[in-house]
C-alpha cells in the first residue's frame, strides 16, 4: 500500500498526462468543461447510455470516456444504469427496427428536463446502414436530437467537445 | 476417430466437386445431405458455417484430426432442406436465422421459433405481426423470472436475458438476441468490395480488423490476388493491437463486475496507450476502414516502429504489475475461480472457438489452423486450460497478451519493405468474379467470411459468421446452478458480440 502511495505521489495521477503524452489539448479542453458544468448544473450531470444498433465502435470510445485519462467523473458527469436517474440520453447507432421501441421506451422513461446527444455517423442519419430494410435511420427519426457527436467513431475528445457545447448551449430549465 | 475417412474424400463420394474456392465444395442431392448427416453423428467434424442463399444452402466443416475443411452446397428449389440440429447443436440458431432471411426451412428442425425477425421488418419479415415471444417454460416450487435488456444497466449492446432463478440460483438462462440486425449481409450486396469492406469492419467494431483481414482475404481469395508482405505484416500488427486492447480492457471489466475497480483503472489506461499507438501509426483508433481488399489502406511511418515496441515493454510491465495483484487477492479470484464453468464436451459439440473454446481444452487458433500469412512465419503458442471457468478465461487472455507482445516484436523486426496495396483485377478491367473463402482469428476466436463476386467485382452475396454464433449458447449452459449475481462475471469473460451475431 504504501508502494502505492509513493508511487502515486511520485507519478502523479494518470489523468491528462496520460503515456503516451497527447497533444490534443485535453488539459484545456478539461478545464473549460469543468467550468461550464460547474457554471450550468451545479456539478451534476447523469447520462444514461443507450445502444440503438451500433456496431459497439461507438460503445468502445463512450467507455474510454470513463477510463483514469479522460475521467468524465471529475466534471460530474457520470454514466447511471437507469434512464430515471438521467438528464442525458447519449444514443448510437442506426436506429434498428428491432430496437426502435425499447429507445422510444427509455426516452419516455427519462424525466423532463431531458436531452438526447446522438453518438457517431450511424445516430445522425444512418450511416453506411442507411437504407437498409431493417433500419429506421438516424436517432432523429425516432426520438428528439438536442445534438449530434459526428465520426466513426467519435474519439473521447470529440464527444468531450460536444459534450462541452451541450454544457455552453443549454440553460438547466427550471423544474 | 482418426481411422474415419477424411473431409474431404467423405464428400467426394456423397457428391460431385463444384466451384474452386481456397476450400473444395461439393454439391450435394437431398440423400446425400441426409448421408452426410448420418455420417457427422459419428465423427468429430465442426460445424464451421451455416447458411443460406435463394433456394440454396452452404454449409462448412472443418475435420479436426486432419485440419482440413471443405464445403457442401445443397439446392433446395422446395424451400427446405435436413436440418444439421440433432447431430451439431451449434446448427440450431442458424438455421432459425436461415428461415429468418432466406424462407428455407430445416426439416426436423430442433427450434422452429423465430431468431432474428423479431416481426417488424415489413416486406421482408416472415412474422405477421410483432407477436409475444415464446419463452422456454421453467416450472417448480419458488422458481420465478428475472427479465433483463434488450436496454441493460451498463454501456453494453443491447440483447435480451430472461432468467428463471430459485432464490439466488439461476435455473435457466435464455437469451433473445437479433435487436441490432442491421441487414448487414444484403447491405452489402451490389457494392463494390471496397465499399462493402467498410461494412465488414463495421460488423463488430470491437473486431474491426480482424472482420476487414477476413473480408479482405475472401475477396483475395475470389480474385486470386495476393496481397504484398508488406500488407501481409501491417495486418498481422494491427490485428495484434487489436488483441491486446481489447484483452486489457476485458480484464480490466471482469474485475470491475467483481467489484474491484484497480486492476480496472490501470487496464483502461494500458487499453488506451494501445488505441493512441494506433491512431499515431494508421490514423484511427480502432483502425477502421485501414485494412482494404488487395493491402492495407496506410503505411507505417519508420519512426512509429521503435515507439511501438517500447509500448510493447511498458505494457508487459503493466501486466506483470496487474497479476500480481490479481494472484495476491484471495477475495477476487473467490468470484472468479470455478464460476460459470463451460464443460469441455460443450465446447467441442458447438465448436466454440478464440479464450472459450481454449479455456475449456479445445486447441483451436484460426492463426495457425488452417493458418495463415504471416503467422505461419512467426513464433507463437496458443495457451490452453481445462477448467473452463471465468478464472481460465481470464488466464487464457493474460497468456495471449504475452504472445501478442512477442508477435508485435517480431513483426516490427521482420517487417519486409516495398509496396502496400494491389489493384484489384475489376478496377484494371474485367475478371473481378469468383468466389471465395476466408478464416480469421480475431480477439474473440474465429471469423469466417464467405464472398461471391460477379464479373464486375460487386458482392453477389457474403455472409460473415461471427465467432459468437457457438459461444452464446455456452454461456446459457455455464449460467446454470451458478447464482445471479455472478452472471455479469460469467457474462464478461465471455463477452460475446451482439452486432456481429446479429448482422
Ligand atoms: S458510427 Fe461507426 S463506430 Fe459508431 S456505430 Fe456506426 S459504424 Fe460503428
Amino acid at each position: 500500500m504504501w508502494r502505492l502511495i509513493a508511487k502515486t505521489l511520485v507519478k502523479g495521477p494518470f489523468t491528462i498526462a496520460a503515456p503516451p503524452p497527447s497533444g490534443d489539448g485535453l488539459a484545456e479542453l478539461a478545464s473549460r468543461v469543468d467550468s461550464a458544468a460547474r457554471a450550468r448544473l451545479g456539478r451534476s450531470l447523469v447520462i444514461r447510455e443507450v445502444d440503438a444498433g451500433s456496431c459497439n465502435g461507438c460503445e468502445l470510445e463512450i467507455h474510454a470516456l470513463n477510463n483514469p485519462v479522460y475521467d468524465l467523473e471529475r466534471f460530474g458527469i457520470r454514466f447511471a444504469a437507469s434512464p430515471r436517474h438521467a438528464d442525458v440520453l447519449m444514443v448510437t447507432g442506426p436506429v434498428t427496427k428491432n430496437m426502435a421501441e425499447a429507445l422510444k421506451r427509455t426516452y419516455d422513461a427519462t424525466p423532463n428536463p431531458k436531452w438526447v446527444v446522438a453518438i457517431g455517423d450511424c445516430a445522425f442519419d444512418g450511416g453506411l446502414f442507411q437504407g437498409g430494410y431493417a433500419v429506421v435511420g438516424g436517432v432523429k427519426e425516432v426520438v428528439p436530437v438536442d445534438l449530434h457527436i459526428r465520426g466513426c467513431p467519435p474519439t473521447p475528445t470529440q464527444m468531450l467537445t460536444g459534450l462541452l457545447a451541450l454544457l455552453e448551449t443549454v440553460e438547466r430549465p427550471q423544474p | 476417430m482418426s481411422d474415419a475417412a477424411g473431409l474431404a474424400s467423405v464428400l467426394a463420394t456423397l457428391g460431385p466437386e463444384d466451384g474452386t474456392l481456397p476450400w473444395p465444395r461439393y454439391r450435394l442431392d437431398r440423400e446425400s445431405w441426409r448421408g452426410l448427416i448420418a455420417r457427422l453423428a459419428t465423427v468429430d467434424w465442426s460445424l464451421v458455417a451455416l447458411w443460406g442463399e435463394e433456394k440454396t444452402v452452404q454449409l462448412a466443416l472443418r475435420d479436426e484430426v486432419a485440419g482440413t475443411q471443405a464445403l457442401a452446397r445443397l439446392d433446395c428449389p422446395e424451400g427446405s432442406y435436413p436440418s444439421l440440429a440433432a447431430v451439431r447443436p451449434g446448427a440450431i440458431r442458424l438455421e432459425r436465422a436461415i428461415r429468418d432471411l432466406h424462407g428455407l426451412d430445416a426439416e426436423g428442425a430442433a427450434d422452429t421459433r423465430p431468431w432474428l425477425d423479431h416481426g417488424r421488418w415489413g416486406a421482408i419479415s416472415r412474422l405477421i405481426a410483432a407477436a409475444p415471444y415464446p419463452f422456454l417454460p421453467v416450472e417448480g416450487e419458488g422458481v420465478h423470472q428475472i427479465p433483463v435488456g434488450p436496454v441493460h444497466a451498463g454501456i453494453i449492446e443491447p440483447g435480451h436475458f430472461r432468467f428463471h432463478a430459485n432464490g439466488e440460483t439461476v435455473v435457466r438462462l435464455e437469451e433473445r438476441l437479433g435487436y441490432v440486425h442491421k441487414g448487414t449481409e444484403r447491405l452489402m450486396q451490389g457494392k463494390t468490395a471496397l465499399e462493402a469492406a467498410r461494412l465488414a469492419g463495421r460488423l463488430s467494431g470491437d473486431a474491426t480488423v480482424a472482420y476487414a483481414i477476413a473480408f479482405a482475404r475472401a475477396v483475395e481469395a475470389a480474385l486470386g490476388v495476393e496481397p504484398p508482405p508488406r500488407a501481409v505484416y501491417l495486418r498481422a500488427l494491427m490485428a495484434e493491437l487489436e488483441r491486446i486492447a481489447n484483452h486489457f480492457g476485458d480484464f480490466g471489466a471482469i474485475c470491475n463486475d467483481a467489484a474491484f475497480g484497480f486492476i480496472q483503472a490501470h487496464a483502461t489506461v494500458a487499453r488506451e496507450g494501445v488505441l493512441r499507438a494506433a491512431e499515431t501509426c494508421f490514423g484511427h483508433r480502432l483502425m477502421m476502414d485501414r485494412v482494404v481488399p488487395g493491402g492495407v489502406a496506410v503505411d507505417l511511418a519508420e519512426a512509429a516502429g521503435p515507439r511501438v515496441a517500447l509500448l510493447m515493454t511498458e505494457l508487459a510491465d503493466s501486466l506483470a504489475y496487474l497479476m500480481r495483484i490479481y494472484d495476491n487477492k484471495p477475495s477476487l479470484q473467490d468470484r472468479t475461480v470455478s464460476t460459470g464453468v463451460a464443460l469441455s464436451e460443450l465446447v467441442h459439440r458447438f465448436a466454440a472457438g478464440g479464450f472459450v473454446g481454449r479455456a475449456s481444452g479445445r486447441a483451436v487458433d484460426a492463426r495457425k489452423s488452417p493458418g495463415y500469412p504471416p503467422y505461419d512465419d512467426l513464433d507463437f503458442d496458443i495457451p490452453t486450460r481445462s477448467e473452463g471457468d471465468v478464472h481460465a478465461r481470464l488466464m487464457i487472455r493474460i497468456e495471449e497478451l504475452k504472445q501478442s507482445f512477442r508477435l508485435v516484436e517480431q513483426l516490427l523486426e521482420r517487417m519486409p519493405q516495398g509496396e502496400i496495396r494491389r489493384e484489384l483485377p475489376s478496377a484494371v478491367g474485367g475478371g473481378g468474379s469468383g468466389e471465395g473463402i476466408a478464416e480469421v482469428e480475431s480477439f474473440r476466436g474465429d471469423v469466417f467470411v464467405y464472398v461471391k463476386l460477379d464479373g464486375e467485382g460487386r458482392v453477389i452475396r457474403c455472409h460473415p459468421r461471427d465467432p459468437s454464433w457457438f459461444q452464446w449458447p455456452l454461456l446459457e449452459a455455464c449460467v446454470e446452478n451458478n447464482i445471479v449475481a455472478d452472471f455479469p462475471l460469467c457474462n464478461k469473460s465471455f463477452n460475446c458480440s451482439y452486432s456481429g451475431h446479429d448482422l
